[in-house]
């Protein structure tokens, strides 16, 4: 765990989205799944936002902008300087023979870089309007559905499933395939473990999902 | 002297953060288990959060075999948070703690905002409390109450040794679009700058009426934050929600208390201890960081 203040290289729309690039400073891009707190400008509290995209030099964060902080990070203007604490939480296996990213909306937001880990394997996107669908861009080999179709419809049998999206979408996947991972999302004030805020029932327990988490095996 | 607010860190999930601290104060530990509250338990306000956690703990009996044990490798003086229902409550984890070495003092939270109040008074939990154990008792209390200072006279006159102030006042944040509560309980104890001015107040007049040596919190994000609550009356210093955007707090803060007083003609920061007061401070002044 480490924070640094991290100087913004570029900010680019993706439909409703902002993927917002930043000069990586000594900051490790750690394991896929694994997230970063980035403080946006004015706000008290720092936002948990998985990993988008690793470079040598820059670290690139997907942000949906629905309320006051991640709209302050989309709004984010190159050179800007904001505080950033990470790697944090637990990412996906990636020791797995057939691996199938599955993604919903804002949940596409790992796995750019997942798929780059995993050597670009096949990943089944779903999202809400053709407008969000533009975020598929990041994602190499991916086959795309727009609802009122949904993402569980791609999903083929024997695969290896590393999966992000919305809880219902999250659940579907679990019922279909009890093996997959799957990462959650949960309101979170620290991202270290000290706020007690992202709990969620895991093994029936309410426990804190950026210690536990916030990648999950689905039989859990 | 910095501490950890009560439940604002796990110094075993983030031991690096913790041993920047003088005293780590652990979570509330109550006599039985508890899961704490349903989510969401958070919230941003302006000018601060909202938290709703429920005093979620495993309870006495496995906080004693499993976690106290693994905090004193921290090798850190150890505060324990203590929680309850009822005046039995406390003295039930006051009395189970009393034989742990590795606990410097109790802070009896009688305040928490997000679950039922025992029906007893402030004063009667302290007394059940100081009757079960010799360790050094700390009352945090709530700035919520009209007369805090009768309050913080009355923990001292039933045995308290000090006073953590404040705990976080009751607060109600609404979801933007459907307007209903975005906390599971509805209300949840708001934190952070918003806390700032209130915790002064309720120092500098809890220290006038006791005296005791006050460990002052609230929104405490900066060195002078921490000077001014040094200044009405506190003898630590303990931070809370800034942990939650600055996990270097402690460090940082420390460095900025010092060079702050240093800047007003201070020798030390505990130098400025009662200064709001001139000459009109209680005496003897019991006790000085």
């Amino acid at each position: 765990m480490r924070k640094e203040l991290l100087e913004v290289a570029g900010v680019e729309r993706l439909g409703p989205y902002s993927l917002v690039r930043m000069k990586r400073g000594g900051l490790e891009s750690g394991v896929p799944g694994q997230f970063f707190m980035l403080s946006p400008p004015g706000r008290l509290l720092p936002r948990p936002m998985s990993l988008c995209l690793a470079t040598r030099h820059e670290l690139g964060f997907l942000i949906d902008p629905i309320g006051p902080g991640t709209i302050a990070l989309a709004e984010l203007a190159r050179s800007e300087r904001i505080s950033v604490l990470g790697p944090l939480g637990n990412g996906f296996r990636l020791d797995i023979d057939r691996p199938l990213l599955v993604g919903g909306g804002i949940g596409v937001a790992p796995l750019p870089y997942l798929s780059e880990r995993l050597g670009r394997p096949p990943a089944v996107l779903g999202f809400r309007t053709e407008a969000h669908a533009e975020a598929a861009t990041l994602v190499p080999n991916a086959e795309t559905v727009v609802e009122p179709r949904l993402v569980t419809e791609l999903l083929r049998p024997g695969a290896d499933i590393l999966a992000c999206g919305p809880e219902p979408m999250l659940e579907a996947v679990r019922r279909l395939a009890p093996q997959a991972q799957l990462a959650w999302e949960a309101p979170m004030a620290c991202g270290y473990g000290a706020c007690y805020g992202c709990a969620v029932e895991i093994d029936g327990e309410l426990r804190r999902l950026c210690v536990e988490g916030p990648v999950l095996e689905a039989a859990a | 002297m910095i501490l950890n607010a009560s439940g604002c860190l796990d110094a075993i999930v983030a031991p690096d953060v913790a041993r920047e601290l003088d005293v780590f104060v652990t979570k509330t530990v109550t006599p039985l288990p508890r899961g704490g509250n349903e989510p969401v338990r958070i919230a941003e306000t302006d000018f601060g959060m909202l938290n709703s956690i429920g005093l979620a703990n495993s309870g006495v009996e496995k906080f004693v075999a499993e976690t106290l044990p693994r905090l004193a490798e921290l090798e850190l003086p150890i505060w324990v948070s203590v929680g309850g229902f009822s005046a039995d409550d406390y003295a039930t984890v006051c009395a189970t703690l009393d034989g742990c070495g590795e606990v410097a003092a109790l802070e009896l939270n009688v305040s928490c905002p997000n679950v039922a109040e025992p029906v007893e008074s402030v004063a009667e939990l302290v007394r059940a409390a100081r009757e079960a154990t010799s360790k050094k008792l700390y009352t945090k209390l709530s700035p919520a109450s009209p007369d805090i200072a009768a309050v913080a006279k009355a923990a001292a006159s039933a045995g308290s040794d000090g006073l953590s102030l404040v705990n976080t006042i009751r607060g109600l944040a609404l979801d933007r679009g459907s307007l209903t509560p975005t906390l599971s309980t509805a209300t949840g104890g708001l934190s952070g700058p918003a806390l700032r001015p209130i915790a002064l107040a309720a120092v500098y007049s809890c220290f006038r009426a006791t005296g005791l040596p006050i460990v002052g919190m609230g929104g405490i994000e900066s060195g002078r934050h921490a000077l001014e609550l040094i200044a009405v009356g506190a003898s630590a210093c303990a931070l809370g929600t800034i942990f939650f955007s600055d996990p270097e707090a402690p460090g940082r803060i420390r460095s900025e208390l010092a060079a702050e007083a240093e800047a007003l003609g201070f020798e030390n920061p505990s130098d400025a201890y009662a200064v709001a007061h001139g000459d009109e401070a209680p005496a003897p002044l019991r006790h000085v960081a």
